[in-house]
């Protein structure tokens, strides 16, 4: 498209009393030489003074597209008054604007008017409300159907409970280990600075071990699942919901609950438990190697300590954690991702906010069953 | 337009070759379209059609052979230099593939946002007329997800007549419309095609608008793997002898033609 192309140009004249005709020549065409704006459509009409006819010439008129069409059914729409006589455009054009305005224009405006600020907050205590009662029959609903599902009768597959225990446990070896092999070296680094002041460096065995198994690698590893299979549920569920693969399931009367929502929460607190202890050895390791590496410890003295500092009430108590941190993210995962949209858009936030609910969901959660142990005196 | 409504040659296939991987879709597939057509891929379900539009519109590779678009060899080009080929095509995809997080006006003006220096009022008007050309003028602001399967469509129409197109590709168009709505689309396709004066190349199996509105065509089959009948559907209907172009414009099964022939 080397060739140049000439500005639009028109011009208004009187042919008889009452009909005004305007004269259109260059090219119209709207990606090259652009359309012409309201402000010139008025003063147009405002030239056509009494006009009731407005016809048009366009024999000398060069190439055009839609900006064309565009500005005569902006003349129409800005003057229905004015009997806009289109014979003279070029046939294509005038078929164009016609085919605009058949169409009737059935009002299904669904677009709802903006609500005053009062209902607004309203609906949004409402719909919160709703939420909360969603989530609540949620928890109820999947302990309901766990406990049936424990006598074997819930409509649930083993192959998907196996598919996704692999992918929630073996499939995650890799970033557990990563993480809470770090998070035990820095715990060991931070306790070896400060006991190595009063010459007390053993006892870093014993803050290692302890801070992994009672607390960091119940809550590390739940971090990590949060975001990789937390986030992951919610997508996948939420895609399905957009696919209309979730009504498909209902429609053919297979519980919702028992397919997609049990064999998640099954899988992810089946797997978690195997995760912690991974995650404990990892996490002890790491803080060996840092005793070992700085503080001129012995291995075996290392986890001769490590063993009188740990008891098997704090690995009982890392575990009954993790177990509800593993319930806490499938279910926070498969709820978000029951109740998003249907567009790309809402996947990833369904995603997000699985993410976002699963960390702060552990970290309170965890913070809850310290002022149990607390309480309690383990 | 004033595009010249010649009966010269816009696009041109040559030993078309489709595969994914080791799996033959099509091959040997040798046409052209004329501007200002309405060409029609037609053939059973699962012969590939849509996969021979998706080599047309640039989305897939063919394994061999050359695409000419205006005499220029499509393939062979640069890659900047596709994207400006295929600026010219319009695509209406099987079921829209509205983007679903932006509102219908916002899907039609995408494309003018990213391809043209309008600004947003000149935008707005065009959007505007494309809505109301396929009669979704109303439905501007409505997300797609709210809008039924025809509305999609018609939306999808709307969005690939932004840039006003030369070709305008369209994939089952009639697909799962019932026969009133389907008919109007036709007809809108058929207005559209005469007044942008673009060209139209349809996928389709729906009998009823492929008789009443394409003027030429090709017919794909699914188990030589090739195009086994060229020309308008309804010359097909007329004239070709082929078992299998008869049973699909007779609406039979191959099956029962082929035992009466033995019977007979």
């Amino acid at each position: 498209m080397t060739e140049s192309r000439t500005t639009p140009a028109w011009r208004l004249a009187r042919t008889e009393r009452h009909v005004a005709l305007l004269t259109l020549e260059g090219d119209w065409l709207a990606r090259e030489t652009g359309l012409r704006d309201r402000a010139t459509v008025e003063r147009i009409l405002g030239e056509t003074g009494d006009a009731e006819r407005l016809s048009f010439n366009s024999s000398g008129i060069g190439d055009w597209d839609s900006a064309l069409v565009v500005f005569v059914k902006a003349l129409r729409d800005a003057a229905p008054r004015l009997n806009i006589d289109a014979s003279g455009l070029p046939q294509a054009a005038s078929r164009l604007l016609a085919l605009a305005t058949e169409f009737p224009e059935r009002s299904s405006a669904t677009s709802a008017a903006r609500e005053p600020l009062l209902a607004r907050v309203g609906h949004r205590a409402t719909d919160r409300w709703r939420g909360t009662v969603a989530v609540s029959a949620l928890v109820g609903e999947t302990v309901q159907r766990a406990l049936v599902a424990l006598t074997g009768r819930a409509r649930m597959r083993t192959v998907d409970v196996i598919d996704l225990m692999r992918e929630a446990g073996a499939g995650a070896l890799g970033i557990v280990a990563i993480v809470n092999g770090l998070v035990g070296g820095i715990l060991g680094f931070v306790g070896a600075v400060q006991l190595r002041r009063f010459g007390a460096e053993i006892f870093v065995a014993d803050l290692v071990g302890i801070a992994m198994v009672r607390e960091m690698a119940a809550v590390m590893t739940a971090v990590v699942m949060a975001g990789r299979t937390g986030g992951a549920y919610a997508a996948q569920l939420a895609t399905m919901q957009g696919n209309e693969e979730i009504d498909a399931l209902k429609a053919l009367g297979i519980p919702v609950y028992d397919y997609l929502v049990l064999p998640r929460v099954v899988a992810l607190v089946a797997m978690m438990p195997f995760l912690y202890i991974y995650a404990c050895a990892f996490g002890l390791m790491g803080g060996l190697v840092v005793g070992v590496a700085t503080l001129d410890l012995s291995p075996a003295a290392y986890l001769v300590e490590t063993r009188e500092g740990l008891n098997g009430t704090q690995f009982a108590f890392g575990l009954v954690k993790v177990l509800a941190f593993g319930a806490l993210v499938a279910l926070a995962g498969c709820h978000i991702g029951l109740s998003a949209g249907r567009s790309a858009a809402d996947v990833g936030r369904a995603a997000t906010s699985a993410v976002v609910a699963g960390i702060i969901g552990v970290i309170a959660l965890d913070g809850i069953f310290a002022v149990c142990a607390d309480a309690l005196g383990i | 337009m004033t595009r010249e409504r010649t009966d010269d040659e816009l696009f041109r296939a040559e030993g078309i070759k489709l595969a994914f991987g080791p799996k033959l879709v099509q091959q040997g597939l040798d046409f052209s379209i004329r501007r200002g057509s309405i060409f029609a891929v037609m053939g059973p379900s699962g012969c590939g059609k849509s996969t021979v539009l998706k080599a047309m519109v640039g989305l897939l590779r063919p394994a061999a052979g050359i695409i000419l678009v205006d005499g220029e060899d499509y393939w062979a080009a640069s890659g900047a230099r596709r994207t400006e080929i295929g600026r010219r095509f319009g695509i209406v995809f099987q079921n829209g593939a509205l983007w679903s997080s932006m509102t219908v006006a916002e899907n039609v003006a995408l494309p003018l946002q990213m391809f043209t220096e309008l600004n947003r009022d000149a935008s707005a008007a065009l959007v505007r007329l494309k809505l109301a050309w396929v009669g979704l003028a109303h439905a501007a602001d409505v997300m797609p997800s709210e809008l039924s399967g025809g509305m999609r469509k018609r939306a999808g129409l709307a969005r690939a007549l932004a840039l006003d197109p030369d070709v305008l590709f369209l994939d089952e168009p009639s697909a799962g419309l019932d026969p009133i709505a389907s008919k109007r689309l036709d007809d809108l396709i058929v207005e559209l095609r005469d007044g942008l004066g673009a060209t139209v190349v349809m996928v389709s199996h729906e009998l009823p608008s492929l008789l009443d509105i394409c003027d030429d065509g090709i017919f794909l089959d699914t188990e030589t793997k090739t195009a086994i009948a060229h020309g308008a559907p309804r010359d097909l209907k007329e004239i070709s002898d082929h078992p299998t172009v008869q049973a699909f414009m007779q609406r039979e099964r191959a099956g029962e033609k082929e035992s009466a022939h033995v019977q007979g």
